[in-house]
């Protein structure tokens, strides 16, 4: 069996830990990134969820910004939960006025979108390429998908007859995968799972 | 296409991996006290991850004495305007009230905060029974595990607020780091005898135990006015920090802000802390505990 693939979680604000948990729960190989140099040993990165101003801030200030943009650019394989999805956003909406993404997925994102932290919910999603059934989805003061374009795959959606009708919660460009929810919380590591596959380039 | 046939159309707001996981989201970052829609601006400038809305801060609180309370509604309002990240408010303990009317503003995390006047001398507010969040001070482990059993989805040192003198809440993290580790050595009848020690539930002593660790994440508040201060926070073992007076009470707010935020990210990196140090005006002036009257402390509070 051939080493298993470097996976770094951004460790700027946020919920870090659970991610760096979730995916050493499944074998990989997992370690915090808050520098620029420490990107090059990676084979794929997590952008975990916390205050996406804040993440973003601090990623211009730390000069990760750019190097994180030419490594998505070049192929590096991430995956974002929640500000993580607004991180991969090529287009934000109600944003603050400064705020940047590193971007890659063709697609408009909505920050804040489903409302304040007691709108933040809880339900079931089912995710293309996810067998077993759908996930358990925390949402929290959660992003949705507002359109994408013709080169990003829709894998989940909330169910149609909900408040929130239909929103786009998970998507996949190439290597680049987002949910607007946190596996990370659940202790269901499946989409983790499909992101460590990605890396490996087996799925 | 994406398979939504499979989705089950029930949305739970309010549960406990919901709760829980906004204080999650909230880690490694500064959770800022402003009393202005412009403080809450430049705290949101500066990279806080969250404002606490107030009307006065704890150094004010205490200069100027008398019950303090839950703020305006119209002062919470304008802040939650003027900011697009969480907002919190404090309600005084066991004022469920209070709470109540936090929680049909929007906020998005409620402390129930020893800094103002304590509204029952016998109970905590039932937290379960709300949708929002709260984080709770404590100053030891049986404090920290009778919050959590109440619903609190944070803990956090008290320290002793609007002091700008960080020895309480040093006090308090050592206190509950120490008890965590005494009792993953312990087994199973010495967890009954702790349990009952610490006034808490055994299930949830019995978690702390074998987690290593609190179920909900621990920050630290009370004191912290510097760089350093953060940091020795997080190197005592909180996983973030609330700045209260200190960051507006200081000469140069935005400035400290933003160094408050650096040194608790790259709390052990000496160079950092250093480098953000320099310059930062004067500091919140501070008080020695030992010239505080008895009835002043605010650690006290809450049982």
């Amino acid at each position: 069996m051939s080493a298993q693939p470097v996976i770094g979680v951004l460790a700027l604000q946020g919920d870090t830990e659970e991610h760096l948990r979730a995916l050493r729960g499944i074998g990989a190989t997992a370690v915090p990134v808050t520098a620029p140099g420490e990107l090059d040993q990676l084979q794929g990165l997590v952008l975990p969820g916390g205050e996406s101003t804040t993440m973003s801030k601090l990623a211009v200030r730390y000069g990760l910004l750019d190097p994180l943009r030419k490594r998505v650019r070049a192929g590096l394989p991430v995956y974002g939960t929640c500000a993580g999805m607004i991180l991969l956003a090529d287009r934000i909406l109600d944003g603050t006025a400064d705020q940047c993404t590193v971007g890659g997925i063709d697609m408009t994102v909505r920050r804040n979108a489903f409302g304040r932290q007691t709108e933040s919910f809880e339900g079931s999603v089912g995710i293309d390429g996810v067998d077993g059934g759908p996930v358990d989805a925390v949402f929290i003061r959660a992003p949705w998908v507002e359109s994408v374009g013709p080169g990003v795959s829709v894998l989940g959606r909330l169910p149609a007859d909900d408040g929130a009708a239909g929103r786009i919660v998970a998507v996949r460009q190439g290597s680049l995968l987002a949910t607007s929810f946190h596996p990370e919380l659940t202790g269901d590591a499946r989409i983790h799972g499909l992101f460590v596959d990605i890396v490996k380039g087996t799925a | 296409m994406a398979n939504t046939a499979e989705n089950t159309a029930e949305k739970t707001v309010g549960t406990t991996r919901v709760k829980r996981g906004m204080a999650e989201q909230l880690k490694n970052g500064v959770i800022m006290d402003v009393v202005t829609p412009e403080q809450a601006r430049i705290a949101e400038d500066a990279g806080a991850v969250a404002v606490m809305a107030l009307e006065r801060v704890p150094a004010d609180i205490r200069k100027d004495g008398g019950v303090a309370r839950m703020s305006d509604p119209d002062m919470i309002d304008g802040i939650i305007e003027a900011v697009s990240i969480p907002v919190m408010a404090k309600a005084r303990i066991g004022h469920f009230v209070e709470a109540q009317v936090l929680q049909s503003l929007g906020v998005d995390f409620i402390d129930e905060s020893e800094v103002l006047t304590p509204a029952d001398e016998a109970h905590h507010i039932d937290k379960w029974a709300f949708t929002v969040p709260f984080v709770c001070g404590a100053t030891n482990i049986g404090e920290a595990l009778r919050r959590i059993a109440e619903g609190a989805a944070m803990i956090r040192s008290k320290g002793e607020a609007g002091t700008g003198n960080v020895v309480e809440a040093t006090r308090h993290m050592r206190s509950i780091r120490s008890e965590i580790k005494r009792l993953g050595t312990l087994d199973e009848a010495e967890l009954f005898g702790a349990a009952k020690e610490m006034r808490a539930p055994y299930e949830v002593v019995k978690e702390v135990a074998e987690l290593g660790k609190l179920p909900v994440p621990l920050f630290s508040a009370g004191g912290v006015a510097t760089p350093a201060d953060a940091a020795l926070m997080r190197q005592l073992g909180a996983e973030s920090v609330f700045v209260g007076s200190g960051i507006f009470k200081s000469g140069d707010p935005a400035k400290r802000a933003d160094a408050i935020v650096q040194a608790t990210l790259h709390y052990q990196d000496p160079g950092v802390i250093a480098k953000v140090s320099r310059g930062l005006g004067e500091a919140m002036v501070g008080i020695n505990l030992d010239e505080l009257d008895e009835s002043q402390r605010y650690a006290g509070r809450g049982w």
